[in-house]
């Protein structure tokens, strides 16, 4: 399955994408990965309103990510 | 306890002690399970709540009796999984290896049950039987999720209870489930999670290194996965335990591996997905949930706010509706009337033992109790919210906002119920579960300006200013806030480095409220608050009572008077004398006071027409404005500093908050008196 590579920050609403990796140090990844943001992992995004937190469907979940911690998991949409 | 060995010695002594030996349940699961609800049904108002050593989270315990047998349930805090992260995961982690309960009940919800199986993956690796608590079945049915107990329970292979905590139903089967593996141990080997298999490899390798030095009572292969997903603790305890030669060895292995917490989280979900497979039925895909057609107002990014805005100020307004009333109920039905009663009983007594009596120690006091309506719905507002979900949307849509100001999401629920009263602003911090942001949040917290000062400030701004009231009025109760913004950029800055608190948060599902949960919730509340913020407020009440009669009996030639004189070249620098001083002083035990003290020292009592004429007559609009503006930044009451104490575990912070804020008030103060005198 090819597509484009970009940060989920850059996701479109009703769009839906999968991880393929988590920049950051041990603290931030641990804490992804229990929230299921595995790379492989298939997100959808819910809410991106292209400034300040956004919220991702995960899961059966739905999490709140500041735009920060969005730009850190890279996805292929 | 770890009572299990001896009970199992010999056969006869088992029989003996096994039906009197007490058993411990520990209840764990993530947040946002219904966790507190299953603890609250299981112990009633049988528990207590205290703090786990050393930490400032929330620790309770509680017990019960079955079948004439006693069971304590320590519940431990909510925890995603089980990395040293945060406080609540060490705290679980750290009590099922060292205290070693008889067996650990697990809360998952079944509404979101795959990301809720990952802290049983994690669970299971640790040397303890595990009872699973099928939560939220209705909620997950509601969400269209049809999940299969039965199913569950055969893939794993420990018991799986479904429940529906709310009603009450399912938590008996729960407890009779751990009570059954407690004492006859699991029925068969759990089915484990195991790491993926291209790092199986370099597990076992690591095992073998370090086997020989794991300290007790950690068990090998638990710490060898530590290793390997990089837990700061566990690495920190095997350098320590490791000679240097073989830690060389480990570490380079490590290092190698850097990105291994990938493949131990994969292979976490892979076993979610091999255990789930057969027992979770999905709705088709594209089916919009409750939730979601709920979420599409709450969380939209005007209607949300909108929705705030009515929310708080429905808070607000069943505080204007029931509070007031009820405060002035208590005042004086409580207060006055035991007021009254202590100075015919004490009429014959000393007058020194009536002063100390009725205006030192209720004079505090009682307006503590006066405030305890209004603490009562704060709490329940929060504990409301917070239960069926909507605390969360709060901080979605507020995160922006405060992100601009270096703070979090969260803390802008507690700060804005900061204009009733900064003490359930300062315990309603709870919720914000980074360390670091929850900590800024206190600090900024009295800088809300609460309905004690908001009343003072009104009074004297009619008095000073008496054709620009209302823009005083809201200038000042709107400096403090662009202080409290101002220091929230300065302290992220300095504490955190710029490095903004990250904002990662799972938005609950939305459920009815649990009514029971949530009376508890307020009454714990409040019975720490009188327990703990109790002794301080009284002792303080007494102190600065002593303070304004010692040794004359007269304020004007008490210590506080003399403290107020030897402050006056501090008081010049902002146009006042000596008495505003004292005033603000005072207002230590409660703002309020600041009003009463001013009556006293121009001997006008409680006139506010008599005290305008006479503080207008000393002291000019700018002073006015200079000890408003000081009043307003200055120092919280004692039961706010009680509280913070109480929060923050340490008197550090609170030195902190009353040097910081001290500061403030002062520069506040001086530059409002010198630039003032300017314009006006």
């Amino acid at each position: 399955m090819s597509g484009s590579e970009m940060t989920l920050a850059e996701l479109a609403p009703g769009k839906t994408a999968t991880v393929l990796a988590l920049d950051g140090g041990h603290g931030f990844v641990g804490r992804m990965v229990a929230l299921g943001f595995t790379p492989g992992s298939t997100v959808s995004m819910v809410r991106n309103p292209g400034a300040g937190p956004v919220i991702v469907g995960v899961l059966d979940t739905q999490i709140a990510l500041g735009r920060g911690e969005a730009q850190r998991v890279r996805v292929r949409a | 306890m770890p009572t299990s060995q001896v009970a199992s010695t010999s056969l006869a002594a088992g029989a003996v002690s096994s039906a009197t030996r007490s058993i411990t349940i520990a209840l764990t699961g993530q947040p946002n399970v219904g966790k507190s609800t299953v603890f609250n049904m299981l112990t009633g108002l049988n528990q207590h709540v205290g703090n786990w050593p050393g930490k400032t989270v929330e620790r309770r315990e509680g017990t019960l009796e079955h079948h004439g047998r006693l069971v304590h349930i320590v519940d431990l805090p909510g925890a995603y999984c089980l990395t040293a992260a945060s406080p609540e995961e060490t705290i679980t982690r750290d009590y099922v290896i060292r205290e070693r309960p008889d067996v650990v009940m697990a809360v998952i919800n079944a509404a979101s049950l795959e990301r809720n199986l990952y802290l049983v993956a994690e669970l299971l690796a640790l040397p303890v039987p595990l009872v699973l608590g099928l939560n939220m079945m209705d909620v997950a049915k509601q969400e269209g999720l049809d999940v299969e107990p039965a199913v569950l329970e055969a893939a794993i292979g420990i018991p799986v209870i479904p429940m529906v905590a709310a009603r009450g139903e399912g938590v008996h089967e729960l407890l009779d489930a751990a009570l059954k593996v407690a004492q006859e141990g699991p029925a068969r080997e759990p089915n484990r999670p195991e790491i993926r298999p291209d790092h199986r490899q370099v597990l076992a390798h690591l095992q073998e290194l370090i086997a020989p030095f794991v300290p007790a009572p950690y068990p090998q292969d638990w710490v060898a996965l530590k290793l390997l997903e990089g837990d700061a603790e566990i690495t920190a305890l095997m350098r320590e335990h490791l000679p240097p030669e073989v830690w060389e060895q480990v570490h380079d292995v490590l290092h190698e591996h850097e990105d291994a917490i990938i493949a131990v989280a994969s292979g976490r979900y892979d076993w979610i997905r091999r255990m789930t497979r057969a027992a979770v039925k999905r709705p088709r895909a594209g089916r919009i949930t409750r939730t979601q057609r709920i979420d599409s107002v709450v969380t939209h990014p005007f209607l949300g706010l909108l929705l705030l805005a009515a929310v708080l100020a429905g808070i607000f307004g069943l505080t204007y509706a029931l509070g007031g009333p009820m405060q002035r109920w208590v005042d004086e039905h409580v207060v006055h009337a035991l007021a009254s009663w202590l100075s015919v009983a004490l009429a014959g007594g000393p007058a020194w033992l009536s002063g100390l009596v009725i205006d030192g120690i209720l004079g505090g006091v009682g307006t503590m109790l006066t405030f305890l309506p209004i603490l009562a719905i704060f709490f329940a507002s929060m504990a409301f919210l917070e239960d069926v979900g909507y605390m969360a949307r709060a901080a979605y849509v507020m995160d922006r906002f405060m992100h601009a100001i270096g703070l979090h999401g969260k803390s802008f629920m507690p700060l804005f119920l900061g204009f009733g009263c900064n003490v359930p602003a300062i315990m309603g911090s709870r919720i914000i579960e980074s360390p670091r942001a929850r900590l800024i949040t206190i600090l900024l917290a009295p800088l809300v300006p609460c309905a004690a000062r908001l009343a003072v400030l009104t009074t004297l701004a009619q008095v000073f200013f008496p054709e620009h009231a209302a823009i005083v009025t809201w200038l000042l109760t709107g400096l403090p806030l662009v202080v409290l913004a101002l220091l929230g950029v300065v302290t992220n800055k300095l504490l955190l480095g710029g490095e903004p608190t990250a904002f990662i948060m799972e938005m609950p599902l939305y459920h009815q409220p649990h009514w029971g949960t949530i009376g508890i919730a307020v009454w714990q509340r409040i019975l720490s608050f009188l327990r703990k913020a109790g002794t301080v407020i009284l002792s303080v009440s007494m102190i600065v009572w002593l303070l304004t009669v010692l040794p004359t009996g007269e304020i004007e030639t008490s210590y506080m008077g003399r403290i107020g004189l030897w402050l006056e070249p501090v008081g010049r620098l902002m146009g006042l004398g000596w008495k505003p001083l004292v005033a603000i002083l005072t207002s230590f035990v409660a703002k309020e006071n600041a009003l009463a003290t001013l009556g006293v020292l121009y001997n006008v009592g409680e006139s506010a027409g008599a005290l305008g004429q006479a503080l207008q007559a000393e002291l000019s609009p700018a002073s006015g404005l200079a000890f408003l503006v000081a009043e307003m930044l200055f120092i919280p009451c004692v039961s706010t500093l009680a509280v913070i104490k109480q929060e923050t575990g340490s008197w550090k912070w609170v030195g902190v908050n009353v040097a910081m804020l001290t500061a403030i008030s002062l520069v506040g103060g001086i530059a409002a008196y010198h630039l003032a005198s300017m314009v006006l």
